[in-house]
C-alpha cells in the first residue's frame, strides 16, 4: 500500500437524483474515503460534472473508476494524477478584524499569498485565497495566529491539461450511435 | 385520459410481460385496483412473501431469458424484496420490480409504510427511479425494461408514488428506449482485441475455455460449443456456466471451482492459454488468485467493462456480447487437434469417479439412510436428464450443480453469486410458470426450505406443478461441513430439530411422500414424476454427508482435497 498517492477522478453525468449517492456507495463499500467532492452543472446542457479526489492505489482506483462508468447516468469517468491536471480549490477565512490588525504586514502577507479580502466589519474580516490544498493550507497556518473563527476549503476543481477533449470526442461518438439505432 | 396505474399496466403489456409476481399493500392499491380490468391479458401470482415474489421472477427470468416482473408495497414490501434485488444483480438477471410509494407530499415526513427505496438500493439494482407524476410512466418503464434486458442484465427499481399511479394522463402509445446517451449495453467488438485472442488461442498448446453465465445470458450456447470443436478446446463451466453445454459433450470437462471436478480445476494450473468467456472470476472459481493459472495467458471476454482486470489481469481483454464476440472469432481461430492435453483431464477424471463419485452416487448398500449425489443422479436421469434443476444453497446446490446432467441450456437454476438460502422454491415456481412444458425439480435441503416454504401456498392456489425435494439431513449441512473440517467438529446451531414437512405440504393440499430408505427411492421418484401436479418428497440423508472434491477457502484451485484426510495428487506414469 506504499504507492498510494492522490487521484483526481473527473465524472460526466446526466441529471440524476440519487447518482451522487450511488457514486459514493462505490467508494464507501471498498473502505475509501473521498478525500474532496465538488458536482456542478457543466457548460454543456444537461450535463453535470463531479470532481472527487482520492488517496489510493492506481490498480484500486482503475477498478472505482470502471465501477463509476457502469452506472447507468454516468456518461464517462476519467482518473487523473496531479500532473495530468490543472487543479484548483478555494478557501475562505473568517479573522477578527483586530487581531488582523496586529498583522504589521498584512499587504505583504495578502500578495505573497494572492489571497484577497472579500469583506471588512468591525469585528471580522473575511479573506479568500484560490490554490493548491498545501497553498490553502500555507495561509491557514499563518493565519492561525491570529485567531482564526471560521475556515472553510471547496472540493478540488480540475481541467485536465491533454490536447484532446476525451469528452467532447466521447459525446460525438454517442451521437452517432443515436443515429445508427434511429436507422435500424 | 388514462390513470398513472393503467400506464403502467399498459407499458408492461407493451414490452410483452405476461406475469406479475407481486403482493398487494396500501401504497400499490391503485395498480392493483386497475389490474383488475386487465386479468385477462396479465397473470398475477399473489406469492405469501414478497421475497418470494422477487425470486420466482428470477427463476422465471433465468429459466426464459425474458424480464422478470414484481410489484409490491411501500416500505416493509419494498424491504422484503432487498435480497432478491441483490442476489439478481450479483447473477445479472433481468427483473423490474415496481414499489409503491407514499403521496409525494409526505415524502420525507417518515410517512406510514415510507422507505426511501431508491436510497436503499443504489448498490444493489442496476438502476433506479422514482415516478412522482402520472406522465413519467411509460417513458420510465421503456427505460427500465430496456436497462434490465440488455448489456449485463439487472435489476431495476421503479418507485411509483401513490400521486402518479392516481394522476391522469393521456396516453399517445408506447415507445419502447433503444438509445440512452450514457449508456451502450451493445459496445463494439474492437478488432485488434479480436486479432490478438486469436493468435493466443492458434499459438497455444493447451488451452482451457472458462465458460460462465455470459453465454448463456448471450444465448450464444452454439457459439461456445463450435469454437470448442473447431479448435478442440476443453470447456470448464462456472456454476451458473452449466447447462450451456451438454454435459455428455466429449469436450465438456466439469464444473470450476472450490466443488469443481478435479479435471478443470487441476488443469487450469496446466493450461498455457485461458479463454474465460462471460464468466467474472469469482473467488470461489479462483481460489488464491496468486496461485491462479500461473502458467496462463488469459483471454477474458465480458459484456460488463468493470469485470475486466478485477479479480485477474489478463493478457487481452474483448470488451464485447459473448455471442457476437465467439462469432467474430470463430473464422479467426485455426482447426486443431489436442490429443494429449484432452487426455490429460482423464486422469483426473478417474481419481475423481473412484475416490468421490462412486461413494456419492453409487454406493454398495442397498439400503439405509441415502447421500445426496445419489439422490440427485436419480431424479435426473428420472426425468431424461432434460428436466430444470432449480437449487437452494449449500450441499443441494454443489450436489445439483455435480450430479445432475444437463442436456438443453437454462436447466441450472440457482443463487450464485450471493447464496440466498431459502432461494429454490419460490425460483422453481417462477422456473415453472416459464417453462410449463418441462419438468421442473426444486432440489433443497431442509433448511433453505423452511426459510420461504410459505410459498407452498402460491404452489396450492396455482396448482404449479414443481416437484419438491428435500434433502434432509436435519443440519444446516454445508454450514457443518465447514464446522468439521476447518472449527473441530464443533456442531454450532447447525443440528435441526425439523417439523413433519410430508404433512405440512399435505396441509396446502401438496401431495408427498418420505423416503427413508434407498431401495424406496426408485418408487418415490417415479409416483413424483407421474403426476403434473406439485410432489414434495423429504428424503432422509446421511447426515455426515460431505461435498467433496473441495478446495479449501484461501487454497490454490489445485490444492484439491479429495476427502477430509486426503489431498490430489496425479498419477505419475513415465
Amino acid at each position: 500500500m506504499n504507492n498510494e498517492q492522490l487521484f483526481t477522478i473527473s465524472v460526466f453525468t446526466e441529471n440524476q437524483v440519487g447518482l451522487l449517492s450511488r457514486i459514493s456507495t462505490i467508494f464507501t463499500r471498498r473502505g475509501l474515503n473521498i478525500e474532496s467532492i465538488t458536482a456542478s452543472s457543466s457548460s454543456m446542457p444537461g450535463i453535470h460534472k463531479i470532481t472527487l479526489t482520492c488517496r489510493s492505489t492506481r490498480a484500486a482506483m482503475e477498478k472505482v473508476v470502471a465501477q463509476i462508468e457502469k452506472c447507468v447516468e454516468v456518461l464517462r469517468a476519467f482518473l487523473y494524477t496531479d500532473d495530468e491536471i490543472v487543479h484548483q480549490e478555494i478557501a475562505l477565512y473568517k479573522v477578527p478584524t483586530d487581531r488582523l490588525l496586529d498583522l504589521k504586514n498584512l499587504e505583504e502577507v495578502i500578495r505573497i499569498h494572492n489571497a484577497r479580502i472579500l469583506e471588512i466589519t468591525r469585528e471580522y474580516t473575511v479573506i479568500e485565497k484560490a490554490g493548491h490544498s498545501d497553498e490553502t493550507e500555507a495561509l491557514y497556518n499563518l493565519l492561525k495566529r491570529y485567531d482564526i473563527r471560521q475556515f472553510v476549503r471547496s472540493g478540488r476543481i480540475a481541467v485536465t491539461k491533454s490536447p484532446t477533449e476525451h469528452f467532447t470526442y466521447f459525446l460525438e461518438e454517442q451521437e452517432k450511435r443515436r443515429n445508427k439505432t434511429e436507422d435500424l | 385520459m388514462i390513470s398513472g396505474a393503467e400506464a403502467i399496466l399498459r407499458s408492461f403489456l407493451a414490452e410483452g410481460t405476461d406475469t406479475i409476481f407481486g403482493y398487494p399493500g396500501g401504497a400499490i392499491m391503485p395498480f392493483y385496483d386497475k389490474l383488475y380490468d386487465y386479468t385477462d391479458r396479465l397473470r398475477h401470482i399473489l406469492v405469501r412473501h414478497e421475497q418470494g415474489a422477487i425470486h420466482a421472477a428470477q427463476g422465471y427470468a433465468r429459466a426464459s431469458g425474458r424480464t422478470g416482473v414484481v410489484s409490491v408495497t411501500s416500505g416493509p414490501g419494498a424491504t422484503n424484496v432487498i435480497t432478491g434485488l441483490s442476489d439478481a444483480l450479483m447473477d445479472s438477471t433481468p427483473i423490474v420490480v415496481i414499489t409503491g410509494q407514499v403521496g409525494v407530499a409526505t415524502l420525507g415526513t417518515d410517512a406510514f409504510q415510507e422507505t426511501d427505496v431508491v436510497g436503499i438500493v443504489q448498490s444493489i439494482s442496476k438502476w433506479a427511479f422514482q415516478i412522482r407524476r402520472a406522465e413519467e410512466i411509460p417513458a420510465a418503464v421503456a427505460k427500465a425494461f430496456y436497462i434490465a434486458s440488455t448489456g449485463r442484465p439487472g435489476p431495476v427499481v421503479l418507485d411509483i408514488t401513490k400521486d402518479a399511479q392516481l394522476g391522469m394522463m393521456e396516453w399517445t402509445g408506447y415507445q419502447p428506449v433503444k438509445y440512452i446517451r450514457s449508456y451502450n449495453p451493445d459496445p463494439e467488438i474492437n478488432p485488434a482485441d479480436l486479432a490478438d485472442a486469436a493468435a493466443l488461442l492458434n499459438s497455444a498448446e493447451r488451452p482451457l475455455i472458462l465458460a460462465g453465465h455470459g453465454i448463456t445470458i448471450a444465448r450464444a450456447e452454439q457459439q461456445l460449443t463450435a469454437l470448442a470443436e473447431k479448435a478442440d478446446i476443453p470447456v470448464g463451466a462456472t456454476m451458473l456456466g452449466l447447462s450451456a453445454m451438454p454435459s455428455d459433450h466429449p469436450l465438456f470437462k466439469g464444473m470450476l471451482g472450490m466443488h469443481g471436478n478435479i479435471g478443470p480445476n487441476y488443469n487450469t494450473n496446466k493450461a498455457d492459454v485461458i479463454l474465460a468467456v462471460g464468466m467474472r472470476f469469482d473467488d470461489r472459481v479462483t481460489g488464491d488468485t496468486s496461485r491462479y493459472a500461473p502458467d496462463a495467458k488469459i483471454i477474458h471476454i465480458d459484456i460488463d467493462a468493470s469485470e475486466l482486470n478485477k479479480n485477474i489481469r489478463a493478457t487481452t481483454t474483448i470488451h464485447g456480447d459473448a455471442g457476437k464476440v465467439l462469432n467474430a472469432l470463430l473464422p479467426l481461430i485455426n482447426q486443431a487437434g489436442r490429443e494429449e492435453w484432452l487426455k490429460s483431464f482423464d486422469g483426473p477424471d478417474k481419481v475423481e469417479h473412484e475416490t468421490v463419485v462412486m461413494r456419492e452416487v453409487f454406493p454398495q448398500e442397498t439400503v439405509g439412510v441415502m447421500r445426496m449425489g445419489e439422490v440427485t443422479r436419480r431424479i435426473s436421469e428420472a426425468t431424461g436428464n432434460e428436466a430444470i434443476c432449480v437449487t437452494d444453497v449449500g450441499q443441494n446446490q454443489m450436489m445439483g450443480a455435480r450430479y445432475f446432467k444437463f442436456t438443453k441450456p437454462r436447466s441450472l437454476i440457482t443463487s450464485g453469486g450471493l447464496g440466498t438460502m431459502g432461494f429454490c422454491l419460490p425460483a422453481a415456481i417462477g422456473a415453472k410458470l416459464a417453462c410449463p412444458g418441462r419438468n421442473v425439480i426444486a432440489l433443497m435441503g431442509d433448511g433453505g426450505f423452511q426459510m420461504t416454504m410459505q410459498e407452498l401456498g402460491t404452489i396450492m392456489e396455482n396448482g404449479i406443478g414443481v416437484k419438491i425435494v428435500i434433502m434432509n439431513n436435519n443440519f444446516l449441512g454445508n454450514v457443518r461441513q465447514w464446522q468439521e473440517l476447518f472449527f473441530n467438529s464443533r456442531f454450532s446451531a447447525t443440528p435441526m430439530l425439523n417439523p413433519d414437512f410430508v404433512a405440512i405440504a399435505a396441509a396446502y393440499g401438496i401431495d408427498g411422500e418420505s423416503v427413508m430408505s434407498r431401495d424406496e427411492l426408485d418408487g418415490a421418484i417415479g409416483r413424483m414424476l407421474a403426476t403434473d401436479r406439485p410432489y414434495l418428497l423429504n428424503v432422509n440423508i446421511e447426515s455426515t454427508d460431505m461435498v467433496f472434491p473441495m478446495v479449501a477457502p484461501g487454497a490454490a484451485i489445485d490444492d484439491i482435497m479429495l476427502n477430509v484426510s486426503t489431498k490430489y495428487k496425479p498419477e505419475t506414469h513415465e
